[in-house]
């Protein structure tokens, strides 16, 4: 299998603090590979490195063997990366269903003067990424809030809305930050089904999720993160017996737990 | 030689009068994030108000004293009823609340006093004292003096005072700085309260020197706040050399290129500054929280 | 029905049915001028409805377009409506250049920088008296339109002519505004509205298609600033100031930035309070000012968009 997600020597420093060090693994298709780590491990940071939205200090990110290091979120989803965010980045004011068509920008997007003035090629546009649309928010059970304004939706909702936006770019790797944080059980097991369901497509996933009942269970492989350096990694069973893992962050949940 | 000379005497008399009007920027930035647009008003209430007072029989000493407790007040005033209220606003609703409040005090100060142009005496007479064959006004060096008390005493409040700690506590994040038992409301009440003041002494200073209307507030606010950004966004000592700095080249374009145009080289100067050195000669880099 | 079909239906009701209720030739005059603000605000709309941008400097725009009018017809012998078009066009070309670099700042940086912009206009079109004759203002050249109607025996005043004429420009305008509202790139503008971050990650080139919104609205305020020109028959440079420039974004915001029809409404009430109201005058700033921090302050969303939440929590 080639890898489609390659990282390697990433890091960042904020104000001459090292945030993030020296962290590279790999992504293959179909593969579930998540971050985890205690808070302030540096799991978010690397994500907004990945996806684009910081520019890293050292090391690369290869998407499909091409160097994508520090390019533009937007240029990165046209080559097939998309994510959601920890704390919701939905747009609030539009409708349930307007937030999933964004996620079809890419696909729908034409000439300026056809948008202004309504041209039929426009309309065609717009009305196949509005029925794909509709489609996947079926698919995460929010067929029926479509005509809603997304600031009206609970949390989990709006969880499952970001994660069909992220999907409606067909993406060959998908970031997913804590995507059941804040859910209940069955909403938990869904987003675990919808997460195997998107992999098993061929999608390339890389996950940070708090959640370790669902990381052991959806993983193939696990990257462990403290102080922003990558302790550890390997299959779920390997890594959850780690004594260094277990002293850094299982240690660590156990104690407050 | 001589003519550089006066130019960059001149230069830096409104300069000072810039740096006052970004130190006044500078506060309210630091203690809640906002840009009060509303600053230059405070120039303008500052000289309008000593003027009318003056002219009302009272000496300018008591005059000043009480134009700038009175714009302390219009200060205080301003954050109570517009700025407290649209707590949590998006940038755009404040931008638009402040521009308001800057048309709205125009808009009464026009009313209350006349569109007329007015002045009131020096402090210390009329009679230039000449330096390297250039000239400047003794009313210039209270000018320079004014803002040199204040950097001065700004600086000392911040970094040797409790209250000026809670004020910079509060604009690091005002959340901890309430649960350290902080009255974040009354470092707010206390920053715009000095920020007016400050804004109302440049007006007092400046008056004699270049005159004053109701209409003076926005070019002071564009000015100064040119000249805050040009030092760095809420860094007093860029207040203080940005604002010099920003009259120097105003001074040199009026000069050496076109006097018509001298009003353009603070926009020409946000403008290269935003795009060269967006965080300005003493600000730090801020990256997005996502 | 949707959004889109009443309000234009709306405001066709209102151009055509108001002169039955106009008591003299004066008030045509008073609603072209109307609908000229609107057509202007309506380009806010797109920029700081749509977009989330915000410009205190979009009076710029206007003072080109009315310049263009007298400018072009005597020193390039063009027809008054080509001038128009080619003020736009210098307009559209202005903003796109400008825009590139000044839209990626963000808040209180961009207020600034766009007041700056406008603020630089109106300053060259004072200063540079050889060719604009200075503050005194200027003569503008008629559109001759009216004479073609009265040769095919359409028969109206100058001042009927302007209203209708305005009329139009404000429903095509309105049209193009809410196509726009509800296409891909709408929804890309109001997606980094919601949040920049969100729309980079699905693709959206923010920065292109900020520039296309500031680009759009500039055009639409050129476009009001040649309307303007041309019925006036007159222009001064103070089209550009940076008072019109704070009135486009009252209006604006006083009707519902998000809405073009409340900011349509808007626009008409702060036009016609000082046409009604001779004391308004001496008031105007007051009010202007106050208006600004009220909205923003109880009604964020303004006027008409807050009493139709306000109406539809009466129905539950």
């Amino acid at each position: 299998m080639t890898t489609l997600l390659e990282v390697s020597g990433l890091g960042i420093t904020f104000g001459g603090l090292k945030a993030v060090q020296d962290v590279g693994f790999r992504v293959n298709p179909g593969e579930i590979v998540s971050v985890i780590g205690p808070n302030g491990a540096g799991k978010t940071t690397l994500f907004n490195m990945i996806s684009g939205v910081y520019k890293p200090s050292s090391g690369t990110v290869k998407l499909d063997g091409q160097d994508v290091t520090g390019l533009d979120p937007f240029l990165l989803a046209r080559r097939g990366l998309s994510r959601t965010f920890q704390n919701l980045q939905i747009f609030q004011t539009m409708t349930v269903l307007e937030n999933a068509i964004a996620g079809f920008h890419l696909q729908e997007k034409g000439s300026l003067l056809a948008d202004l003035l309504h041209l039929p090629s426009m309309k065609f546009r717009a009305r196949a990424a509005e029925t794909e649309a509709r489609t996947l928010l079926n698919r995460v059970r929010l067929g029926n809030a479509a005509e809603k304004e997304a600031s009206s939706l609970s949390y989990g909702a709006l969880k499952r809305l970001e994660i069909a936006r992220a999907l409606a770019l067909k993406p060959r790797v998908l970031l997913l930050d804590e995507p059941a944080a804040g859910c209940n059980a069955v909403e938990t097991e869904e987003i675990d089904h919808l997460i195997a369901e998107v992999a098993a497509s061929g999608t390339a996933i890389l996950l940070v999720e708090h959640d370790m009942k669902m990381v052991m269970r959806i993983s193939n492989h696990i990257v462990v993160l403290d102080h922003g350096e990558k302790i550890a990694e390997g299959e779920p069973a390997v890594v959850s017996r780690d004594p260094k893992v277990i002293e850094a962050y299982l240690g660590t949940e156990a104690a407050h737990a | 030689m001589a003519e550089l000379m006066q130019f960059l005497l001149s230069g830096v008399t409104v300069g000072a009068v810039y740096a006052l009007v970004a130190l006044g920027f500078t506060i309210i930035y630091n203690a809640s994030d906002v840009v009060n647009f509303a600053q230059g008003e405070f120039v303008m209430l500052g000289g309008m108000i000593t003027v009318f007072a003056h002219m009302a029989g009272l000496p300018i000493p008591l005059a000043a004293l009480i134009a700038i407790a009175g714009t302390a007040a219009m200060g205080v005033a301003l954050n109570k009823l517009a700025i407290e209220p649209a707590r949590g606003a998006p940038v755009v609703s404040l931008i638009i609340i402040t521009i308001g409040a800057s048309i709205f005090i125009q808009g009464v100060a026009q009313l209350v006093f006349d569109k007329q142009l007015h002045r009131f005496p020096a402090f210390s007479g009329d009679t230039p004292i000449s330096i390297f064959g250039a000239t400047i006004l003794p009313q210039s060096l209270w000018v320079l003096a004014g803002a040199i008390v204040v950097f001065v005493g700004l600086w000392a409040f911040f970094t040797k005072t409790l209250t000026g700690r809670a004020v910079l506590a509060t604009s690091n994040n005002r959340l901890a700085a309430q649960l350290v038992g902080i009255n974040t409301n009354w470092v707010m009440t206390l920053s715009f309260a000095l920020s007016a003041a400050i804004g109302a002494l440049a007006g007092v200073l400046v008056t004699p020197i270049t005159n004053i209307s109701y209409g003076v507030g926005i070019a002071y606010a564009l000015k100064g706040f040119a000249a805050a950004m040009l030092g760095g966004m809420g860094v007093p000592l860029g207040a203080l050399v940005g604002g010099i700095l920003l009259g120097l080249i105003e001074a040199l374009t009026a000069g050496y290129l076109s006097s018509v145009y001298k009003d353009a080289a603070a926009f020409v100067v946000i403008l290269i500054v935003l795009f060269v050195m967006p965080s300005g000669i003493f600000g730090r880099k801020s990256t997005d929280r996502v | 029905m949707t959004t889109k079909r009443v309000t234009l239906l709306i405001l066709a009701i209102i151009v055509i049915a108001s002169p039955f209720f106009f008591p003299s030739n004066f008030y045509y005059r008073v609603g072209s001028l109307i609908f000229v603000n609107g057509l202007a605000v309506t380009g806010m709309v797109i920029l700081i409805g749509y977009a989330g941008q915000i410009s205190l400097g979009h009076a710029g725009f206007a003072g080109i377009g009315g310049y263009a009018c007298a400018l072009a017809p005597v020193h390039l012998g063009l027809h008054p409506g080509l001038a128009a078009i080619l003020g736009a066009a210098i307009s559209g070309a202005l903003a796109w250049a400008v825009g590139r670099p000044i839209l990626r700042l963000k808040g209180y940086y961009l207020a600034v920088a766009t007041l700056g912009l406008g603020i630089l206009v109106s300053m060259v079109l004072a200063n540079e008296a050889w060719l604009t004759r200075g503050p005194d203002g200027i003569e503008v050249p008629d559109l001759g339109l009216n004479d073609v109607l009265e040769f095919v025996g359409i028969d109206i005043s100058n001042a009927q002519f302007w209203y209708f004429f305005s009329g139009l420009a404000l429903v095509i305008g309105a049209w193009i505004a809410l196509n726009l509202y509800d296409s891909p790139t709408g929804r890309a503008l109001r997606a980094l509205h919601g949040s920049e971050i969100a729309a980079r990650t699905v693709g959206i080139d923010v920065a292109r298609l900020k520039l296309q919104a500031f680009v759009i609205s500039a055009v639409y305020a050129s476009i009001a600033g040649s309307l303007l020109a041309l019925q006036n028959k007159f222009i001064t440079p103070e089209v550009a100031g940076f008072m019109h420039s704070i009135e486009m974004v009252t209006m604006a915001v006083l009707g519902g930035v998000g809405s073009v029809l409340g900011a349509f409404f808007g626009a008409a009430i702060l036009t016609t309070l000082p046409q009604v109201l001779t004391v308004f005058q001496e008031y105007e700033q007051i009010l202007l000012g106050l208006v600004m921090m009220l909205c923003m302050i109880f009604m964020r969303e303004g006027l008409l968009p807050s009493i139709l939440r306000a109406l539809r929590g009466k129905d539950k």
